[in-house]
């Protein structure tokens, strides 16, 4: 187990490299990100010379790369061009994503999970064919439609909720969370309904069911624990997948969070901004997908790891 | 082991709604006599000298007080701090303070306050974004050369006489000097500025009726009433919270629901509704901004005189009024020359000096075009930046114009570019093709600030790099003349002359909308879209 996890750590650092330097290349390809920093006025050649200088834009590409890595290891990630530190943005926005992404992981679990089981059970009957429709419309839907959509009846129409967000507080962000995991909902549901359907059917649940054990038990220890692995895998991809991917959400909902503080990096091509944020979220890619890999053990035994 | 899981899921729960209860709540921002505005995250750190944009514009418009304030109606220049500004030839300046300034940390504003702020704007080794603004006082290519060290500290041209007394030198004459003085970049800095400049822009303090009480960078900003503010202007409200918004479209649906009090920018596509939607509760004024298509004159092909005939002929091909009637909902003008409505009659706006060249008639639109050559290169192609604004349907609808008038549905197509950044850098890198979009913000209500930088040779905004003598006669003329009514007609030559050769395309004039809650009165905007805040009164 040490072993494998020492290899997996290992294997990271090329994927690590690799994705950083390609975010890297792409941004820089937009060229030179000075220009947009006065306005629809042109920059006075001193200063913008200077600025380019200041951020070490001057310099050539792989020489950039090489400085941002190097700094890098010192937790340094540079500065955005409104002066403010890049870890200190990202303190600012990662809290509130992540915030936003265990909501979102907690409603995939919870709702997910529980509507796959129900229907894997009953697969056939009209509850499974009334969730199967649902999630159907969930997932043909954008998520922009569902949010905006949401934002009008909940906030509006009914004043339930707050149409935006403003500090950031696990309360606030449930309908958010909820908008941005309902595709993702919508998939875990039936890839638990498959799975559930399909073991109902074999040997060890016929056992379990023979032995006399009690029918809640069968479920979740027996059957459930052994139709988690797929949508385990499937959830903890999601995670990076949520966190990056929150951009449409966090526009809504007005969420100061990680997608923001991209799209406006992406917006100002500030170098230092977006490198940083998708620096980090690779990271959280790499690590919960060996997170996810480890869970396998967990769940099934048979799976080991030399 | 059973029991075991069950707990740790309970223990989850719980902590989970423990957070939500203790996370939740909170205090709202408003409170009594504060009115909340949504807000912009500033794209540069908050010094008057480095903020080019409305949005860091909006707090330095309440932080600060210049030695001139632009009238929030008519835009006209009046004295806010000079008590005096004096010039015997339009070159030599003498300007006098008024008694009884401070900043709002106790300090009294000097003559010093405001030479040692502009030196500090100027010099090179800061990278402030507006120290071009200094470019006309003497000493200004020393203290800020195109290129190679700078061999001066402060400007030579500005000296302090008195302590409320100071003397500018300009390197040229500029009868309107004066007026320009009410731009934010010449705002006068407290000496806490220098000596600990971090925690100053962590929370600027400046010599306007409000000071920032608290500050949260990228988030919000929370400014309270100045009460010892001593000018004619102090706020009637308790103070002002700007929120940033990631989107206006929930700004907006912020005020519907009453979470948010203004919103200075009320989305495009919201504005079919607005009118039923805050009943009332919107404006919808004049503001500094003129959209053009501006063209690449380094290219041969669109510098000659066939071309000049072309442009003319594509200003005839394009339907203004449908576009601005269809597509902004009348939150833009037609625009009938190459200034501004807020300059007034007396500041040189001139309806409909652009003449039929800007009234839509596609059949002399086609012969001018014909007549020309054609169009260069055989077809058109605008380029805009699509991240912002809706500039894309803006020209997809003036291609559309164009492509109808000419009868041909391949002859205009939009080319937009994916950042701003990206397509600044292609028109000052001077990659264009054919025209492209050139909106220009007045930074001071004066007809010089519509021509000059835009079509003066060299100038700092003149990306197609037009030029014409004539033009920079007239300019060069306008500057020295004394008389500000004469340099106003001055001016409107020179106008004349970018209208003959039809050196950029005027499409409308742009408005500022705002909307805002039945919480608050007296909301107007002024003549930069910005709101007048000191004068909102709250309940």
């Amino acid at each position: 187990m040490g072993r494998y996890v020492a290899r997996r750590l290992l294997q990271m650092v090329p994927v690590f490299i690799g994705s950083t330097l390609l975010i890297f290349l792409m941004v820089n390809v937009m060229g030179d990100p000075i220009a947009g920093l006065c306005g629809e006025r042109a920059c006075d050649p001193a200063t913008a010379a200077q600025l380019k200088r200041e951020f070490g834009l001057d310099k050539p590409l792989w020489q950039q790369y090489a400085t941002y890595m190097g700094n890098l290891f010192t937790g340094d990630f540079g500065t955005a061009f409104n002066g403010q530190k890049v870890t200190e943005l990202m303190g600012s926005a990662f809290p509130v994503t992540i915030r936003l992404t265990v909501v979102a992981i907690l409603f995939e679990i919870l709702i997910g999970v529980t509507l796959g089981v129900l229907t894997g059970l009953r697969r056939g009957r009209p509850v499974d064919t009334g969730v199967l429709l649902g999630t159907l419309v969930v997932i043909s839907v954008p998520t922009f439609v569902t949010g905006l959509l949401l934002q009008l009846l909940l906030g509006i129409k009914w004043q339930w909720i707050s149409p935006s967000v403003r500090y950031g507080s696990f309360d606030e962000l449930i309908v958010p969370g909820l908008v941005l995991a309902s595709v993702s909902l919508a998939y875990v549901t039936r890839l638990t309904r498959t799975s559930i359907a399909e073991n109902k059917r074999s040997d060890y649940v016929r056992t379990a069911v023979a032995k006399g054990l009690p029918r809640h038990r069968v479920i979740v220890r027996h059957l459930l624990r052994n139709s988690l692995i797929p949508v385990v895998t499937f959830i903890g991809a999601d995670i990076g997948a949520l966190m990056g991917g929150a951009i449409v959400t966090e526009r809504i909902f007005n969420i100061h969070g990680v997608g923001f503080q991209l799209y406006q990096g992406i917006l100002r091509q500030n170098t230092q901004t977006v490198v940083g944020f998708v620096t980090v979220l690779v990271l959280v890619f790499l690590v919960a997908n060996l997170l996810v890999d480890l869970l396998y053990a967990v769940l099934d035994p048979r799976i080991r790891y030399a | 082991m059973r029991g075991r899981a069950h707990a740790r899921w309970a223990a989850c729960v719980i902590a989970a709604g423990l957070l939500a209860t203790a996370c939740g709540g909170g205090q709202g921002f408003g409170g009594a006599g504060v009115l909340t505005s949504s807000w912009g995250d500033p794209q540069n750190p908050l010094e008057p000298a480095n903020t080019n944009e409305v949005q860091g514009g909006k707090v330095l418009d309440m932080v600060f007080r210049g030695l001139k304030k632009y009238d929030p109606r008519t835009g006209k220049a009046r004295n806010m701090l000079a008590e005096r500004i004096d010039t015997p030839d339009s070159r030599n300046f003498t300007i006098k303070l008024k008694g009884g300034w401070t900043f709002s940390n106790g300090e009294k504003v000097t003559a010093r306050s405001f030479v040692d702020a502009w030196n500090y704007g100027a010099s090179l080794k800061h990278n402030q974004k507006n120290a071009y603004f200094f470019g006309y006082i003497e000493g200004y290519d020393k203290v800020h050369p195109d290129s190679g060290p700078q061999t001066a500290g402060t400007l030579s041209g500005l000296k302090v006489t008195g302590p409320r007394t100071f003397t500018v030198r300009l390197n040229q004459k500029f009868s309107s000097f004066p007026d320009t003085l009410g731009y934010a970049a010449y705002a006068p800095l407290p000496r806490a500025f220098y000596a600990d400049h971090a925690a100053w822009v962590n929370k600027p303090i400046g010599n306007g009726p409000y000071q920032i009480a608290s500050y949260t960078k990228g988030s919000a900003m929370s400014l309270k009433k100045w009460d010892a503010y001593p000018g004619p202007d102090p706020a009637r409200n308790a103070g002002v919270t700007l929120l940033v918004y990631t989107d206006n479209n929930t700004a907006y649906t912020d005020v519907l629901a009453g979470n948010l009090d203004l919103v200075d920018d009320v989305p495009a596509t919201q504005l079919k509704n607005v009118h039923t939607d805050l009943n009332g509760r919107y404006i919808n004024t004049p503001a500094g901004i003129l959209q053009t298509l501006a063209f690449p004159y380094y290219d041969p092909k669109w510098n000659t005189p066939g071309a000049r005939m072309v442009r003319t002929g594509l200003s005839m091909a394009i339907n203004r009024k449908q576009i601005t009637q269809t597509i902004f909902r009348g939150t833009r003008t037609p625009a009938t020359d190459w200034t501004s409505p807020v300059l007034g009659a007396a500041g040189g706006y001139q309806a409909g000096l652009c003449g039929h060249a800007c009234d839509y008639d596609p059949a002399e639109a086609r012969k001018l075009i014909q007549e020309g050559g054609g169009i260069p290169g055989g077809r058109l192609k605008i380029t805009y930046n699509a991240d912002t604004g809706s500039h894309k349907q803006w020209v997809d609808a003036v291609c559309n114009s164009i492509n109808n008038a000419l009868d041909n549905d391949q002859a205009c197509v939009g080319n937009p570019i994916g950042t701003f950044a990206d397509f600044r850098n292609q028109t000052t890198g001077h990659k264009m093709s054919g025209p492209f979009r050139a909106g220009w913000q007045m930074d001071y209500p004066l007809i010089q600030n519509f021509l000059q930088p835009l079509y003066y040779t060299g100038a700092s905004s003149n990306d197609g790099l037009w030029s014409n003598k004539q033009f920079d006669r007239l300019v060069d003329r306008a500057n020295a003349e004394t008389d500000r009514a004469a340099a106003v007609r001055l001016f409107q030559q020179a106008e004349g002359v970018v209208r003959d050769n039809m050196a950029a395309i005027p499409l409308w004039y742009q408005n500022g909308s705002a909307g805002y809650s039945a919480r608050l009165s007296h909301v107007a905007l002024n003549p930069f879209s910005v709101p007048v805040y000191n004068e909102i009164k709250v309940g």
